[in-house]
């Protein structure tokens, strides 16, 4: 049990060893691979520091860009999971009304985002709404699915338990399909909240105006050849998607953790 | 009057399965009946018409259904709630008070031989310990009627038999009527005043036995010849009713 707290190396030598051998090969790229004249593709980790995160205007302006990002992924997820556990329950209620709403979220899964973010912006302008509607559509599919099979996934024992004792559907819902749905939806969310930020980017990259967020930090470093600037986005975005990612787990582990999953010795 | 009557229950579901065959028998206040027959005859099917989660096809049962514990096969407890809120779910489903709930569920809880795990989650439980919280969460309804679905299926012998020993003196002491259902013809000997043989589908009640023995019960009587004899019978029975 105290094990958990205490420095383990066998938990942190792996990772950081792969780390090593990532940078080692960066550096084998930029600097034995890639002649002089080319090293401008992959510049070496050091100076994508000092150019990227050190140089104070540079970093800012990414951080800027990230805060617009983030913001517009913040608020397309929220929505994304208002509606789409909206959805979700109004499904679980009926087979008939499942039936009438799934194919069409199967259909809006299948959409390239990339095929709708011009026509949304050729509708809807490049606002800031616009964006998080592109977030919303990225991210609703796995809410709906995740909180549709959470909610239908409670036990029939316990389902005939509540009708014995002549349960109402809003309790049933409250006591029974709502808890037992949580691991799900959690599931769910952490997939949905890396999509809200890559579709945040998308719409941003795409649109290539309004408020100036990671997405048009990419394509205008990109345009400049700015191979430090654009590592160091790269590098930022994906940390972004890193970080949500992490932070569903974490709360997905407060919420369910104590009682999800079966007795393993972890 | 018994306080759960069967009157020519048949069943054949939408699929064309005839699962139950004119079954009649009653179960009153201080009797404890047992069926036992073979795997698929139709011995859930008729708890599940008991306790009004299937309507049967033909017959009708007469029970009060407000009155009705049921014990499934498998411990069907939430996972979200520890011993004590899943042990206090029925009250709360029936809207008694904070106070009255959590006194009814320590009660049964201590009944069933689960304190000092009040604050575990199923997943930390052992198979028995699961059925002891489901039965804890049943009899906190008090209920006169009581029907088990062969709850101890999937426990070891011995928890099998100190749980047997646990719904004995529960039995004992609340005197309700006691419907079960089980493969184990031990434990059916050793639990009822009556055992009933059902035979394969359509299910059918071929045999009845007397139980030779009165309560309060001692472990002791699986040791009596009268016990060996009447599982004996019981068991020429079930093989007749296989065929
Ligand atoms: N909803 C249903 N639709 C069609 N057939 C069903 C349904 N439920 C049960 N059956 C069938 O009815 C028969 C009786 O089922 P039941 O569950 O009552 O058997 P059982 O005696 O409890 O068996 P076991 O001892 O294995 O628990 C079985 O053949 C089963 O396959
Ligand atoms: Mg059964």
């Amino acid at each position: 049990m105290s094990k958990k707290a205490r420095f383990d190396v066998r938990l942190v030598v792996p990772p950081v060893a792969t780390g090593a051998l990532i940078l080692g090969i960066w550096y084998f790229v930029s600097y034995v691979i890639l002649d002089p004249k080319r090293r401008f593709l992959l510049r070496p980790p050091h100076e994508v520091w000092s150019v990227g995160f050190a140089n104070g205007d540079n970093f800012s302006e990414m951080m800027e860009g990230l805060l617009a990002t983030s913001k517009t992924a913040f608020w397309g997820l929220l929505t994304a999971i208002l509606l789409g556990f909206l959805l979700a329950v109004i499904m679980s209620q009926a087979k008939f009304v499942e039936r009438a709403i799934f194919p069409y979220a199967v259909v809006l899964q299948a959409i390239p985002i990339l095929a709708i973010v011009p026509l949304i912006g050729f509708w809807f302008g490049y606002g800031f709404m616009p964006r998080v509607f592109i977030c919303v559509i990225i991210a609703l599919f796995p809410i709906i699915v995740n909180t549709l099979f959470g909610l239908l996934s409670a036990e029939q024992g316990l389902h005939d338990l509540l009708t014995l004792h002549n349960t109402n559907r809003v309790t049933r819902l409250r006591k029974l399909m709502f808890p037992a749905a949580l691991p799900a939806v959690f599931a769910g969310l952490r997939i949905s909240a890396g999509l809200s930020v890559i579709g945040a980017i998308v719409g941003d990259f795409y649109f290539g105006q309004g408020e100036v967020g990671i997405g048009q930090l990419l394509k205008r470093y990109a345009a400049r050849l700015d191979g430090e600037q654009l590592l160091a986005a790269v590098i930022v975005s994906s940390g972004l998607g890193v970080l949500v990612f992490t932070f569903f787990g974490w709360l997905a582990n407060r919420v369910v953790g104590k009682w999800a999953g079966e007795s393993r010795g972890a | 009057m018994a306080t759960l009557t069967f009157s020519n229950i048949s069943m054949r579901f939408p699929d064309g399965t005839e699962a139950l065959s004119d079954v009649s028998f009653g179960v009153s206040r201080g009797e404890f009946v047992t069926i036992v027959g073979p795997s698929g005859c139709g011995k859930s099917t008729l708890l599940k018409i008991a306790a009004g989660l299937l309507d049967a096809t033909a017959g009708s049962v007469d029970v009060d259904r407000n009155g009705i514990g049921y014990v499934f096969q498998d411990a069907t407890l939430m996972p979200w709630r520890t011993v004590r809120r899943n042990v206090e779910l029925l009250a709360e489903l029936h809207g008694v008070d904070k106070d009255e709930r959590q006194r009814l569920a320590s009660e049964a809880i201590d009944l069933v031989g689960l304190s000092g795990f009040e604050n575990h989650y199923p997943k930390s439980l052992s198979g028995g310990m699961k059925m002891r919280a489901s039965l804890a969460r049943t009899l906190t309804m008090k209920p006169p009627v009581f029907l088990f679905d062969e709850p101890f299926g999937a426990v070891d012998e011995i928890t099998r038999e100190r749980l047997n020993e646990e719904t004995l003196r529960l039995f004992e002491a609340e005197k309700f009527a006691g419907l079960f259902i089980t493969h184990s013809i031990s434990e059916a000997v050793f639990l009822s005043t009556k055992v009933y043989v059902m035979s394969a589908r359509p299910g059918r009640l071929v045999a009845s036995f007397d139980v030779p023995f009165g309560y309060p019960r001692s472990p002791e009587i699986r040791f009596d010849p009268r016990f060996a004899e009447l599982s004996g019978e019981i068991s020429h029975a079930l093989r007749g009713a296989h065929s």
